[in-house]
């Protein structure tokens, strides 16, 4: 029968994950024993007796190490927030760009999108970082004076400070994921049904106008999957800001394994402060997405 | 009064060699409705989009409504008045699917004529009784048939007030059932003397409706003649090949 076939080849399978995940636990503690250490999360309380350079609620280094994991944690998602915010409003343009009427701006974002896309994001936050920050002799003030000036200690924007490694990450990040943004937008534009343009400019309506009312609605379904796919890739490369010495739940979460020699509870703290940050994430989207599905098709 | 539309010697192909329009005059008097007829390829949907700017042209003068339009369609602001003021009905009627119906029909006269909310629903709700769906207003695209789908279009066309509607074959796209509820609002329309040019395959509708025919084949003029005429005496043996076909279908 066919159902009991199905039903076999589902606990067999299911029986061979349990022996892998037992056998690793088994190698786990297997291995925590002869390092003479044991599996614990007690190091967690004592004092971390690091610096640290950001913190946006209060640190010092007499702060416990879950204290400071925590504010690792902020960072990331502070940087992770700003840059997603950035990425989706350049990505955007971009992308709309890429479809105009306009052909100069639809040759240089093609070539935005071509060079971002081709080179490695490490060379990119390298570059940021050393050459676009650091690199900056003076200060570089906006005409408009105190509203924004840049200096090799990073940006200066209406009195908030943002440091030269933050913002480094921020650009890098950004940059990064909006050659990718720009292409979901694109294929999301072009998947609407150029009837709609036809229909809407012979109606007086104004490109712009249309846009926002008649395309970008009906683009929304098809970009939001691909979007969510980029908002996750841009969290999980946010761990890349160790390279830039900005100090994120990865880099604060090395620096505390160097001390303590914990690596496996260090790796594991990581790992749910990750799946807890995407869960986040990938359920804000499906909450955007089945509220835009839902007004888009009431019936 | 001057012509609606005026067209003189308009040329267009859309890649080398093949001409979509080769050398096209022809004019459009105020309450006339032109029938343009003609095998597929012919060029007769490149013709009518060019009259509101979807399409642009390679040479010859084009004025619609006193309003002269550049052949590469350079002035945005020239086109966008001559699209408040010319209808266009398509053959897949491209609704809004997003927009209800009555959205679909007041999106215009709230964006483009600035119209209040209160008055484009009044507005459109009479338009739509006239459609015979106002039961409709509140429905969506989708949960319509083709044929109350087209007269939704033809609705939201006629809200801006328009001196000037293009038909482009409006209900080859229609289950047969459903082609004469299109053809009669298109009829009555007809009746109260709208301007209009119409492509369609329909010859009861042309002969009955049309003042005149006009007969493409390979982005040129064939002939333009009344009904009476092409129908029964066509001038030309490409017209009464093309008659034939269709006759036999
Ligand atoms: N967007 C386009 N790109 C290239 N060729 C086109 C395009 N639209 C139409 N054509 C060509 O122009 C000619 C006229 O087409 P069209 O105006 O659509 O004819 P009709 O409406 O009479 O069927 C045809 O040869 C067609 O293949
Ligand atoms: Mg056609």
């Amino acid at each position: 029968m066919k159902i009991s076939y199905k039903a076999t080849t589902q606990i067999l399978i299911a029986l061979i994950v349990i022996s892998i995940i037992c056998i690793l636990i088994n190698n786990l503690t297997v291995n925590l024993i002869k390092t003479g250490l044991g599996f614990s999360f007690g190091w967690l309380f004592r004092p971390a007796s690091f610096a640290l350079a950001e913190h946006p609620l209060p640190y010092s280094p007499s702060d416990s190490y879950a204290w400071a994991l925590f504010i690792g944690w902020l960072n990331s998602l502070k940087v992770i927030f700003y840059s997603l915010l950035l990425a989706t409003l350049i990505g955007t343009c971009v992308g709309l760009f890429r479809v105009g009427k306009n052909v100069l701006l639809r040759l240089v974002s093609a070539g935005y999108i071509a060079i971002i896309r081709q080179t490695p994001l490490l060379l990119q936050l390298m570059f940021w970082y050393f050459v676009a920050i650091l690199g900056i002799k003076g200060t570089i003030a906006s005409p408009i004076g105190s509203v924004l000036s840049i200096s090799n200690q990073g940006i200066n924007l209406l009195g908030i400070k943002l440091s030269a490694e933050f913002t480094s990450l921020l650009l890098g990040l950004s940059v990064f994921t909006s050659a990718y943004i720009a292409e979901v937008v694109r294929g999301g534009i072009n998947s609407v049904d150029k009837g709609q343009w036809e229909s809407f400019r012979s109606l007086g309506l104004k490109d712009s106008t249309g846009l926002y009312k008649i395309i970008i609605p009906q683009a929304l379904p098809a970009i939001l999957p691909g979007l969510t796919s980029q908002y996750l890739n841009l969290a999980k490369n946010s761990t890349l800001a160790i390279a830039v010495g900005y100090s994120d739940i990865y880099a604060i979460n090395d620096t505390i394994i160097n001390q303590t020699g914990r690596p496996i509870e260090g790796f594991i703290i990581l790992l749910l402060s990750f799946l807890f940050l995407n869960l986040i994430i990938s359920n804000g989207m499906e909450y955007l997405n089945t509220a835009i599905i839902r007004s888009s098709n009431p019936y | 009064m001057p012509p609606i539309v005026k067209a003189t010697n308009l040329t267009k192909s859309y890649s080398k060699g093949i001409l979509a329009l080769d050398n096209v005059s022809i004019s459009v008097e105020p309450g006339e409705v032109l029938v343009v007829m003609g095998p597929s390829g012919s060029g007769k949907s490149t013709l009518i989009r060019t009259f509101n700017g979807l399409e642009t042209f390679d040479s010859g003068q084009l004025n619609i409504l006193g309003i002269s339009l550049d052949c590469q369609n350079n002035e945005e602001r020239k086109i966008r008045r001559i699209r408040k003021r010319v209808g266009m009905v398509f053959q897949q009627f491209n609704l809004f699917p997003h927009l209800s119906i009555l959205e679909n029909i007041t999106l215009a006269p709230i964006k483009v004529q600035k119209k209040k909310r209160d008055d484009a629903e009044q507005n459109a709700l009479i338009l739509l009784s006239q459609m015979g769906i106002a039961s409709h207003a509140k429905k969506y695209p989708s949960q319509l048939s083709g044929g109350e789908q087209q007269r939704v279009a033809i609705a939201r066309a006629l809200a801006l007030k328009p001196e000037l509607l293009l038909f482009d074959e409006p209900t080859s796209a229609l289950d047969p059932e459903r082609v004469n509820e299109v053809l009669d609002a298109m009829r009555r329309l007809a009746t109260q003397g709208m301007s209009m040019v119409v492509v369609t395959h329909e010859i009861n509708f042309a002969k009955e409706v049309g003042d005149r025919i006009l007969f493409m084949d390979s982005g040129k003029v064939i002939e333009t003649s009344t009904p009476d005429i092409f129908f029964l005496n066509a001038k030309h043996e490409r017209s009464r090949k093309f008659l034939n076909q269709i006759k036999k279908k």
